[in-house]
């Protein structure tokens, strides 16, 4: 009984953040309530404490990044670590290096803590079997985004005070999206619904056995719906291969104000960035109240921060009892 | 619309939709079908109209007018709609599918709806036009099938061009599946027919022609067939011409009510040997084939494995025919022979003048989502008025039409349509 009662309160005592898939729901609830801390200490005027004091974190970005590389930064910074943020995508890979071979060399220079995006599914996670630190996946390939699931659902949390029986809409590029796919499994873990609207050509096979509802038609999707999830629409998709023009998926499937007033009339949206307005999404919605967009970045922040204190310290843990 | 009315009567009604052919009128008013069946004779009356015009019909056939759903132009101007609209009433077509292969493309919206805005005016007839399905008919990137068909594009073909783009094609059939399109293609797999001219074969091999055998047609089409079943797409194969592609369509369409089939009017009464000594009217798409293919496709039309005939109307000018045979444009003209030859299958084949006028009429109509092909109360006055036995024979001065590549020429057809009204009012008499 005591063993259950363990269980059921929020812990997070993984040793990578790899993906969602294979969360508990008292993971992410863990994770969720110290990012609320973090939230707190990041809109301090000191923002900075010493938590990770001493620890190496080294950002391995195999696809180049902006806001998921500075956010990771300044995350480790503000708790103290030492970051190193090293774009791969111009450098030792283009000269001819492994992917392992990278990891022994970075391994080699002690990390606490390593957050690594790379074009290929499961990449991160061989990555993650090769060095003896803390690994988070930043995106791999089309397969998980773990952090920004878990920041939409801080920032879908504050904003709704739950996530259970919200029913939540996915629009658009779901079948290339990783984003997608933690958010899908993460929102079910936790007692959402979800649906997928989105043209056939950008779903994946099967997509509703994911658990999820899906829709072709964004009138019918949006009925009823508590949180709508725009996705990018990359460039190299929109011309004739998936979908036949921008013109076309923004005319039935960009959101504006007509078919987000199908949606619940306290809807909110979301986007993971960066937007392609006009695209898929009309200004005028993506710079509105109910646009959660700006406060996402915010809580990616704090989330990133629980997610290194919590692995820092089950590392720690490890390594005393191992002793 | 006029206040006239008329009552056509000792007339033999051929009805597709009830399969039956027997005596009886109509009474057509306001464009409309007011009345229909065998109590409509010379001693009709009705209190709901004065000033009744009684018109004996002597015995002819009454029937809906012919849907065409494959019918090329040259372009979307008023004169080339005004010559298509011609022949298709001489020929007792009534409405028809134009395909996309114009100048410009039609693969805008703004193409789709000046057509549509203009087409009913200049042709006299029902002109519905489809839409590209690739940009440019490139048969690479997908055309805006959802913006199109909302403009009133009302299917989606390539035309004469078949998508070999394996992929592409079951993207095209997944996103025209929830826009509920209707997609239409020619198939042909470009690297198997290769540069060849007609059908492979001994006849082929004398004339020292290159040639192409038909399983460049079955091939691509049970790929197509293959996707359209997994994707549950509307499909239509636009022009079988032989007995293996009849047995996929057969095999495939047991289990999937989403595929249909047409045929040529060619490849229904012609085969290979009509080419003769290099006769360019008969370079055709797909090539006429044995006569073994072609009593195989009149089997189909019979079985109803081959829903829909088509005139496959492709006027080319006298210029692109006067080459030799390789070097010929391909395509016929075929509006106003349409009915004629077909009805060569009544004559000599057993095929009932219903199974026909579903085939010519009801089939295209229903599958094009059209309020056409059927002749009920309250439906539109669109009939014909058919000589089922006047022998003529096809000379090209005296077709409508400005080109005249018919590949009947001289030939004696017997069955002629005397009369064409859409909505009522008289679009063509073949006695004035």
């Amino acid at each position: 009984m005591k063993n259950f009662e363990n269980m059921m309160k929020p812990h997070f005592s993984h040793k990578h953040l790899l993906g969602i898939e294979g969360l508990k729901e008292a993971n992410i609830t863990a994770l969720l309530d110290l990012a609320e801390e973090k939230i707190e200490q990041s809109r301090q005027e000191t923002k900075k404490t010493d938590v990770l004091k001493g620890r190496t974190q080294i950002n391995l970005f195999f696809e180049s990044s902006t806001r998921t590389q500075a956010s990771f930064e300044l995350a480790g910074k503000r708790l103290g670590a030492d970051v190193l943020s090293m774009n791969v995508a111009q450098s030792s890979i283009k000269k001819g290096e492994t992917l392992l071979d990278t990891a022994a060399t970075l391994n080699a220079m002690q990390p606490d803590l390593l957050v690594i995006r790379h074009g290929s599914a499961g990449a991160v996670e061989l990555l993650s079997q090769k060095v003896n630190c803390a690994v988070i996946n930043a995106g791999d390939g089309r397969h998980e985004h773990p952090t920004q699931a878990l920041l939409d659902a801080l920032t879908i949390r504050r904003n709704k005070k739950r996530l259970a029986r919200l029913t939540i809409a996915i629009c658009g590029d779901v079948l290339h999206s990783r984003v997608a796919r933690s958010n899908i499994i993460l929102l079910n873990i936790m007692g959402a619904r979800v649906r997928l609207i989105a043209p056939p050509t950008l779903l994946p096979a099967d997509a509703s056995k994911l658990g999820c509802e899906i829709f072709h038609d964004m009138k019918e999707g949006l009925k009823g719906v508590d949180i709508v999830m725009m996705l990018r629409l990359q460039t190299e998709r929109m011309q004739g291969a998936f979908i036949p023009s921008v013109r076309e998926y923004f005319h039935f499937y960009g959101l504006d104000e007509e078919k987000l007033s199908y949606a619940n009339d306290d809807a909110l949206v979301m986007h993971p960035g960066p937007m392609n307005r006009g695209v898929e999404i009309d200004s005028i919605i993506a710079d509105s109240a109910r646009s959660l967009i700006r406060e996402q970045v915010e809580m990616g922040v704090a989330i990133r921060m629980a997610v290194l204190e919590c692995l820092s310290n089950n590392w720690l843990k490890k390594n005393e009892s191992g002793a | 619309m006029s206040n006239n009315f008329q009552i056509y009567y000792n007339a033999l009604l051929v009805n597709p939709a009830q399969k039956s052919t027997s005596n009886g009128g109509i009474f057509v008013g306001n464009g409309k079908v007011i009345d229909i069946g065998a109590h409509i004779d010379q001693q009709y009356k009705t209190d709901n109209a004065d000033n009744i015009e009684y018109i004996n019909v002597k015995g002819h056939v009454l029937a809906p007018g012919l849907v065409d759903m494959r019918v090329f132009m040259n372009g979307p101007g008023e004169s080339t709609i005004r010559d298509v609209g011609n022949s298709a009433a001489a020929g007792g077509v009534t409405t028809i599918l134009t395909m996309p292969n114009t100048e410009p493309i039609v693969d805008d919206v703004a193409i789709v709806e000046y057509i549509n805005s203009r087409a009913k005016n200049i042709a006299k007839i029902n002109l519905h036009t489809s839409a590209a399905l690739t940009k440019g008919l490139n048969g690479a990137e997908m055309s805006e099938i959802g913006l199109l068909k909302q403009s009133g594009a009302i299917a989606f073909t390539d035309g004469r061009h078949s998508i070999n783009n394996s992929m592409l094609f079951h993207r095209l059939l997944t996103y025209a599946k929830c826009h509920d399109a209707l997609v239409i293609h020619d198939v042909e797999d470009k690297d198997l027919a290769g540069d060849g001219v007609m059908n492979e074969g001994l006849f082929a091999s004398r004339l020292g022609l290159p040639s192409k055998h038909k399983i460049a047609e079955t091939i691509m089409l049970k790929r197509d067939l293959t996707i359209a079943c997994l994707t549950g797409a509307r499909y239509h194969v636009s022009q079988i011409s032989c007995l293996e592609s009849l047995n996929a369509v057969r095999h495939a369409k047991l289990d999937h009510k989403n595929i249909t089939t047409g045929v040529s009017i060619n490849n229904l009464t012609l085969n290979e040997f009509d080419i003769g000594e290099y006769r360019t009217f008969l370079r055709l798409e797909p090539p006429l084939r044995s006569e073994d293919d072609r009593l195989a496709m009149v089997r189909g039309i019979k079985s109803g494995d081959i829903d829909i005939i088509v005139s496959s109307h492709d006027p080319q000018n006298a210029d692109g025919k006067r080459h030799p045979f390789a070097d010929a444009n391909v395509g016929a003209v075929g509006l106003e022979t349409l009915l004629s030859a077909a009805l060569r299958l009544y004559h000599s084949e057993d095929v009932e003048l219903h199974t026909l006028w579903a085939a010519l009429s009801l089939n295209p109509a229903k599958l094009l989502g059209l309020e056409a092909g059927t002749l009920e109360i309250g439906t539109k006055a669109d009939f014909i008025i058919v000589d089922l036995d006047y022998s003529w024979k096809v000379e090209r001065s005296e077709l409508k039409s400005k080109s005249t590549n018919t590949p009947f020429e001289n030939r004696v057809l017997q069955g002629k349509v005397l009369q064409t009204y859409v909505e009522g009012q008289k679009i063509f008499d073949f006695n004035t």
